[in-house]
């Protein structure tokens, strides 16, 4: 009989499911898994887990983590790249920990051209704590503490994470992709094994931004929540490749 | 620079930066702030040299989190700074503390609060001691009063914070960290510890390892800072040291820490030329607190005058050490020129004639 389904050997067995029904974390941690998997790599990682909805990430891979305060993840990787540059090491960060309280660490280490590579999920909110506005935000975009929807006078604007990450010259790679979709998620898993792979060639910052979605703190189902990663969050945060070091 | 017992004259920043490299520190991450930027530009070179680890961090907050991501893989690490900047590493010397990091900080003190200027003080004690960091943890504080111990604690540092796997400070001063002085290095005293049951080095051939201080289940927690708190009683046990100066038959006993040792020292002297019967008592751990033997001092009846530069910090660590057996006296500047010999000599005079208890100067 033909096998097809299968968990991941990088996730772990005993694994107790933390996020919200619909939420693309999931899909974003299997996607990374597949990829340690394909890669070979599960037994040399060692990574510098985050704050926020992703905090949780040891508790589904298998593989040595160190935690970072909120925001610093790229500075701990950083550390153990330092120390242990023959190992393995990625980060995996909310929009909020990269690009708000972390964005000095996140910017700093793709201009050092840190050989190591970083996930960044944007789901346009502080999802762990109930849907605060964060630095990906959308204009006109209703929050907790934008309750008439964010606007340029009081909150200024979203960051294009991606596009920044893209202008460092320590970058080798950066892409953003989404999981609303099949073959977007097809893209967003070969996205992050490129980002994976840059940093086994030595050729510097991997970086890839996961549109994410979450239906929590949107107030939507999951499937009004895809669409709204298709038909608005793409028109702000385009998809693509914005760096690629050959 | 010297490797050996060979005395040589140097500036006490660079004694700490060459102790660290001599201790096998594998990397060292840091951001400029006088008057400890001395240590960072050494190492730059040095650690290149030596193809060790080295980064120029984007701010405080970048390096301590760095040496907590290296020091998790069982490698020796560290970062200076000075009081305000020590301020920024407060949040990770707290995950240090709970996810039992093996993190060499080194303070060498300038005046505060806030942005404060660049005299020599001895104002983060209280930071330092009891933590500017959030949650029930201790920190291991060594406070060296010469250049020769800038380099005997800086390995001591090292060797403690893996050995406990907890954060170390070494909380040196300006004074200090700008002061040539004659220092030999001798070699790294201590054994090598085995990190191996913990280290992060990859899952091969062994279950992951996961280091992080969330706690979502509330009994585990209360355990966990159990733990911390009884693991301290350990080093308390084992590691406080002090230094005595003729207290056997002293009357009244000057207490300093870090460099005003060196002046009570001479002041002592100088009372009892005077026919005061001074001693001195000076902790070389500031946390540990050596309480018990200055309690014990208390019972025989001693008096103690405190001197050091800040408003009176661990002033109230040796008044709890002494529970009201005896007087505890403050003889303090609250930063700049260190108190002189002649002034802690009319301080105390003045004192024992039933003057100012609490003599804070300018």
């Amino acid at each position: 009989m033909q096998q097809v389904f299968s968990i991941p050997k990088s996730m772990k067995k005993d694994f107790r499911y933390t996020f919200c029904p619909g939420c693309d974390h999931g899909i974003a941690i299997r996607l990374v898994a597949e990829v340690i998997d394909e890669l070979g790599i599960r037994e040399n990682i060692i990574s510098s887990t985050s704050v926020g909805c992703s905090v949780f990430l040891y508790d589904f891979l298998d593989i040595d983590c160190v935690e970072a305060p909120h925001g610093r993840a790229l500075a701990s990787a950083t550390g153990v790249k330092r120390a242990r540059p023959d190992k393995f090491v990625f980060t995996y960060s909310g929009d909020g920990d990269f690009a708000s309280i972390g964005i000095a660490e996140s910017l700093h280490s793709a201009l050092r051209g840190e050989n190591i590579s970083a996930i960044c999920i944007n789901n346009t909110t502080y999802g762990m704590t109930g849907g605060q506005l964060g630095p990906t935000t959308m204009m006109g975009q209703v929050t907790t503490t934008s309750p008439t929807g964010r606007n340029a006078e009081y909150f200024g604007y979203p960051i294009k994470i991606a596009e920044h990450i893209a202008l460092c010259d320590g970058t080798a790679y950066s892409a953003r992709v989404a999981l609303d979709s099949v073959p977007h998620i097809n893209e967003a898993k070969k996205a992050i094994k490129k980002a994976f792979q840059v940093q086994l060639d030595g050729k510097g910052f991997g970086f890839v931004e996961i549109l994410s979605s979450c239906p929590t703190n949107w107030h939507m189902t999951p499937e009004e929540a895809h669409e709204r990663v298709r038909n608005e969050m793409t028109k702000v945060f385009p998809l693509g490749v914005f760096k690629e070091v050959n | 620079m010297t490797e050996n017992n060979e005395k040589v004259l140097i500036k006490g920043n660079y004694a700490i930066a060459q102790a660290a490299v001599n201790a096998g520190c594998q990397c060292y991450f840091g951001y400029p702030i006088t008057p400890q930027t001395e240590i960072g530009e050494y190492l730059s070179g040095k650690m290149q040299e030596l193809g060790r680890g080295y980064v120029c961090a984007e701010s405080e907050l970048g390096a301590i989190n760095m040496v907590m991501g290296a020091v998790a893989t069982g490698v020796k690490a560290m970062t200076s700074s000075s009081s305000c900047a020590i301020s920024l590493m407060q949040e990770a010397l707290s995950y240090a503390a709970s996810d039992e990091l093996p993190v060499v900080v080194v303070n060498v003190m300038r005046t505060g609060p806030g942005l404060g200027y660049i005299y020599p003080a001895q104002g983060d004690y209280n930071q330092a001691v009891y933590g500017g960091g959030n949650g029930d943890y201790n920190l291991i504080v060594l406070a060296p009063s010469t250049v020769q111990e800038c380099v005997d604690l800086t390995y001591r540092a090292f060797y403690l914070a893996q050995k406990y796997r907890n954060p170390v400070m070494l909380l040196a001063d300006g004074l200090l960290g700008q002061m040539m002085e004659p220092a030999s290095f001798g070699e790294y005293p201590y054994p090598e510890v085995d990190v191996s049951s913990w280290a992060l080095t990859g899952a091969k051939g062994r279950e992951a390892r996961k280091i992080y201080s969330v706690a979502t289940d509330e009994k585990k927690q209360i355990q966990h800072i159990c733990d911390l708190h009884r693991k301290f009683e350990v080093i308390a046990e084992n590691e406080t040291t002090y230094e005595e100066f003729e207290t056997d038959d002293a009357d009244i006993i000057l207490v300093a820490f870090g460099s005003m040792t060196r002046n009570i020292k001479a002041a002592m002297k100088v009372l009892r030329n005077k026919g005061i019967k001074a001693g001195c008592f000076r902790p070389v751990t500031l946390n540990p607190f050596p309480h018990k033997q200055i309690h014990e001092l208390a019972k025989k009846g001693k008096e103690f005058v405190v001197v050091e530069m800040n408003m009176g910090q661990m002033f109230k660590d040796v008044k709890y050490a002494v529970e009201g057996l005896s007087k505890v006296s403050l003889v303090n500047r609250a930063c700049g020129e260190w108190l002189s010999v002649e002034e802690i000599v009319s301080s105390v005079e003045n004192i024992l004639k039933g003057g100012r208890q609490y003599a804070a100067s300018l």
